[in-house]
Formats: C-alpha cells, structure tokens, sequence
C-alpha cells in the first residue's frame, strides 16, 4: 500500500494536535503514529468522531524493558467506511503507568484494559471496573513483565486443598 | 471340591464376594468427562461408534460426579481450574479412579506457563497417565484396560472393613 493513502489521516492529525503526534511509521502496509500519553484520550476521542474510526479492533501493551517510557499501549483502530486501520502508541514510565481510559470512547476497550492491567500493571483511569480478567484478583505480580519467571512464582496462585475436610 | 460340583451340576455359582464385586465394576466403568482442551475431541472419538468404549461398559459418560467412577482429565488444566477440577473429584463417590490424559495433563505439556498446573497429580491422586499429544483414542482404550486389571486386583471389601 502506498504511502500516499495514509496522509490524510496524519496530516489532520497533525493539523489538530500538532507536537502531540511524535512519530510516523508505515510499516507492512500499516501505518503507526507514537503519540503524547497526555493528549492521547483527546487523540483517540477525535479519530472515533472525526475521522470515523469507529471500531477498535484491539488494544493491547508492550513492555519494552528501557529504562524510561517503559510501557507502550497499542491502540489498533479500524474505520469501516473505508477499509483503513491505524495503530496508535503511546508510551508510559515504570514509575507511573497510568493511561486514561478509552471505554467511554469504544466500550469493546473495557475488557482489554483490564487485560492490560492484568498483565503489566497499567492503569486506566476513569475505567469503570478496574480489575483483573484472567489471573486470581489476590494474585500480587504482573505476569508479562519481562522479569517475572516463565513458570511464575512458586506458591504464588494457590492450588486445591488435597485433604478434604472429613464428613 | 465336592460341595462345588454338586452346586454347579444344580446351575449355582461359587465365587468371592472381592472377585464378583470387581467383575462389576471393572465392566460398568462410568468416565466423568473433564474435558479440558483438545484431548477432549480424541475423548468423544473414544466413546463414539468407532471406538466404542461400549465394549468395555464406559460409553455412559456421566456429567454428575455423584455417578461416575472415573475421572479422565482431557487436556491442559489452569490453576484457576484446578479447583472446579478438585471440587469435581471429592464429589464422585469412592471407590474412583483417575486418567491423565495427554501430555498436557501429565506435565502441564507445551503449556510451560506461570498459569498452567504442570501435571495434575499436583492435586489429584493420578492413577494412569497417558502419552501423546493428543492421544489417540486407542490409548484411551488402553488406559481404560489398565484401569480395568487395577480395579480387578482391588480386595474391595477387606479395603472398606
């Protein structure tokens, strides 16, 4: 795909938010713009309005395990009227990963933030139901954080009592 | 022995109750079916036409555990599942039995992961593990047997006293 068809979408992107939009990539036929965390909500508010990127078709992190901006949130967004996909990035630190939210803009991102969280330890302000989806709600670490062990931490999820209570 | 030519030659029978209380249960093994993973389809197959498990009295998959004497755990087992697993198992009446089925079931297989039990027998009292990835049903097949000759050599009734 050319680059030439993506160029609307960055050219009004950049027209409305300006030094908020960091970086520009196209890659394998998909284009990736890196954002400001702190004007994202207003970014991803304006493609769902705007520019009628009305599905978001998956949001999921990344660590990159650097010493700052170590988090990266992908926001994989589709406008159906077109057939055209944009991913949009935005990184956060170790020291405070908080996001705002986007499940007042696409509900279908309510249950990826929380996997987001689950996994890294992001939080999503303003989400409704910040919880974890997939791990015990008790469970301490974050899983897809490139320093905990593949095979977890012995004792860290309980396994069933073997001893039954006698009748 | 006399007494037991003259019973036979009348159509009587003499046998200990051990060997005529696991003649029925070795031949009525009803499987409670938990099915984890794709083991589970390979575990129909074993209880379908083709296989017939029939033939070995474990076509009735019970979906009570009340009912049931065997528990095949088909497939990968998390530790969130571990406890639906476990409660499942208490609740089947004893005498009972337990098949690992797969790699998966016996060692947590492919699944080398912080959220998979690696191997059942970390909470339940595995009795036969099968290999393979998944299995075929004739191993299944084949484990059942094995289970078979185990509950056959089991002194029920000395065991219960």
């Amino acid at each position: 795909m050319p680059e030439s068809t993506f160029l609307p979408i960055v050219d009004e992107l950049k027209g409305t938010f300006g030094d908020a939009i960091l970086e520009v990539t196209v890659h394998s036929g998909d284009m990736f713009v890196r954002v400001d965390s702190a004007k994202i909500h207003d970014i991803l508010s304006h493609l769902k309005t705007t520019s009628r990127y009305i599905y978001i078709s998956d949001l999921f992190g990344v660590d990159r395990f650097t010493a700052d901006d170590r988090f990266e949130v992908v926001y994989n967004l589709v406008n159906l009227a077109y057939q055209k996909r944009i991913f949009i990035k935005t990184r956060v630190s170790e020291q405070n990963p908080v996001l705002p939210t986007a499940s007042d803009i696409w509900s279908g991102a309510n249950w990826n933030e929380r996997e987001v969280y689950d996994m890294f330890g992001i939080k999503f302000d303003g989400h409704p139901d910040m919880r974890r989806i997939f791990m015990p709600e008790d469970f301490k670490h974050f899983p897809l954080r490139k320093e905990f062990p593949l095979l977890g931490i012995p004792g860290s999820i309980e396994l069933p009592n073997t001893t039954p209570d006698p009748e | 022995m006399s007494y037991q030519k003259q019973l036979n030659d009348q159509g009587f029978l003499t046998t200990s109750v051990d060997a005529l209380v696991n003649w029925g249960r070795s031949n009525a093994v009803w499987p409670m079916p938990m099915g984890l993973a794709c083991c589970a389809i390979e575990m129909m197959a074993f209880a379908g036409p083709k296989y017939d498990a029939s033939r070995f009295g474990s076509e009735v998959f019970r979906f009570s555990p009340r009912q049931s004497d065997l528990m095949i755990v088909a497939g990968w087992c998390t530790y969130k599942m571990s406890h639906a697993v476990r409660r499942i198992w208490d609740q089947m009446p004893d005498p009972k039995w337990c098949i690992a089925m797969g790699a998966c079931a016996s060692t947590g297989g492919m699944h080398r992961s912080y959220g998979v039990v690696q191997g059942i027998d970390n909470f339940l009292p595995v009795d036969i593990y099968i290999s393979g990835c998944p299995p075929r049903p004739e191993t299944l097949i084949n484990a059942l047997m094995q289970i078979q000759n185990k509950i056959r050599e089991y002194p029920t009734t000395t065991l219960d006293a």
